[in-house]
């Protein structure tokens, strides 16, 4: 096994290129290591530590949202006081995985390409709407980062690219997001359920766009449409929210293992939605 | 399999060592510098016996390779006291007994350290989640989180 440590990503591009597709970005390395060590999976070529290219170390404002570097910790993000202010769902999501060791290093884009359907940060991302930018041979592209897990432990990447950044839009005035999980201890735990909402209301207070998404009751993140639908239009008030975690339940497809049954995951992911929800109504400037 | 030549600063002194490139910081610190302070309890980042600073960050170094160490600056247990001279937090935890086997201690101490830098005046509820990645098997914690909290109190009054 080799390791590299390139300082652009047209260099890390060429390391990709030239291997035999069996390499390893390293990001924050907290899911890669627990990997390689363990005795599953044969050994990687190499290993690409992503975090000496300067430029996906930074957290940049970028028409009007942020462009979150492939290299930067949730630590770094929970310090960031204007990104926590636009989207703090995503923060919050980001800053309840693992320990204040774990998030020292761990990253965004490794937690969305580890493609765990329990991932927190994701539900988080696929409400607010963010995009991943894909860095390969033929250049950059950008998709929804709901398109990139595509089963557990399996992305969407092709073999010779990597995730530069993720891009969070502009919160919108009125707009509001929180992400919250189900977990038997209040820390170092993997969800049981996760759900992120982001809504924007209007002046009056009447929802006018909403994105609903859940995480571990299916294998991969789930957007929820007619969770958007129950809230868009009303007043976010109770009656939309039970139509909200109606939704969701009806929406989950979990399976029964040693954190939860199918049962308790499917009413729990309404319970979570309809929390979630009233705590993003209440960030975007709505009555509680 | 070629080795690779890292050069670093432990504890504020320069370093050089070789390594494999799989190899964690972790056992670079234990096999190849003979500092033992660092302990292994899981090797997966979630008990936090290993944790060390790099540029003033926590980490697990089991979780990190020895590779990545180039040009940086880490912080270990073996750092903490000077000369004979004990960190007030290491004498606090000998006057609470904050430790039984001690495994988990290097790693506890080392945390505790990098919380009371940012934030010399923690809650008992913020002392409890920033140590949450350190698992004591003995203790029960509680003696842990007086012991932090009387030495952060002793540091702000010394300061």
């Amino acid at each position: 096994m080799q390791y590299h440590a390139p300082t652009s990503v047209d260099d890390a591009l060429r390391l990709l290129a030239a291997g035999n597709g069996n390499c390893q970005i390293l990001a924050g390395g907290t899911d890669l290591l627990v990997r390689l060590r363990s005795e599953m999976g044969d050994e990687p070529e190499s290993i690409l530590d992503i975090k000496r290219i300067e430029e996906l170390r930074t957290i940049t404002p970028e028409a009007g949202g942020w462009r979150i570097g492939a290299a930067v910790s949730g630590a770094e993000m929970g310090e960031h006081p204007a990104l926590v202010a636009d989207w703090p769902g995503v923060v919050e999501a980001m800053n309840l995985i693992g320990s204040t060791q774990i998030q020292g290093r761990a990253t965004l884009a490794g937690n969305l390409c580890n493609a765990s359907p329990a991932a927190d940060s994701v539900p988080a991302m696929v409400a607010a709407g963010a995009m991943a930018r894909i860095a390969g041979p033929d250049g950059a592209r950008d998709i929804p980062v709901s398109e990139v897990p595509t089963g557990p432990g399996r992305t969407s990447l092709g073999k010779a690219e990597f995730i530069t950044s993720i891009y969070l839009p502009p919160r919108p005035e009125g707009g509001g997001d929180a992400y919250l999980r189900f977990t038997p201890r209040s820390e170092m735990d993997i969800a049981v359920v996760g759900c992120g909402v982001a809504l924007t209301l209007d002046g009056a207070g009447i929802c006018i766009s909403a994105r609903v998404s859940l995480g571990a009751v299916g294998p991969v993140v789930m957007l929820v449409e007619a969770g958007a639908g129950a809230l868009v239009g009303t007043e976010v008030d109770d009656a939309a929210l039970d139509a909200l975690a109606a939704a969701c339940s009806d929406a989950a497809s979990p399976i029964d293992d040693k954190r939860g049954t199918v049962a308790f995951r499917t009413h729990v992911a309404g319970v979570l939605a309809r929390r979630a929800a009233s705590i993003a109504k209440t960030r975007a400037g709505g009555a509680s | 399999m070629s080795k690779i030549h890292v050069t670093t600063t432990i504890n504020g002194d320069p370093v050089d060592f070789l390594c494999d490139p799989g190899e964690t910081l972790l056992d670079v610190l234990r096999d190849r510098l003979g500092m033992t302070g660092s302990k292994e309890g899981c090797g997966t980042g979630d008990c936090g016996a290993c944790s060390v600073t790099v540029e003033g960050r926590l980490v697990c170094s089991c979780l990190m390779l020895g590779a990545e160490a180039e040009g940086r600056e880490i912080a270990t247990i073996e750092g903490m006291a000077d000369g004979e001279t004990l960190h007030p937090l290491q004498r606090k935890f000998i006057e609470h007994a904050a430790l039984q086997c001690g495994i988990c201690t290097p790693g506890i101490l080392v945390a505790a350290k990098s919380l009371l830098e940012r934030n010399p005046d923690p809650t008992e509820e913020e002392t409890r989640y920033w140590l949450a990645g350190n698992l004591c098997r003995c203790t029960g914690y509680d003696k842990i989180i007086r012991a932090v909290m009387d030495a952060a109190k002793d540091m702000r009054e010394a300061s």
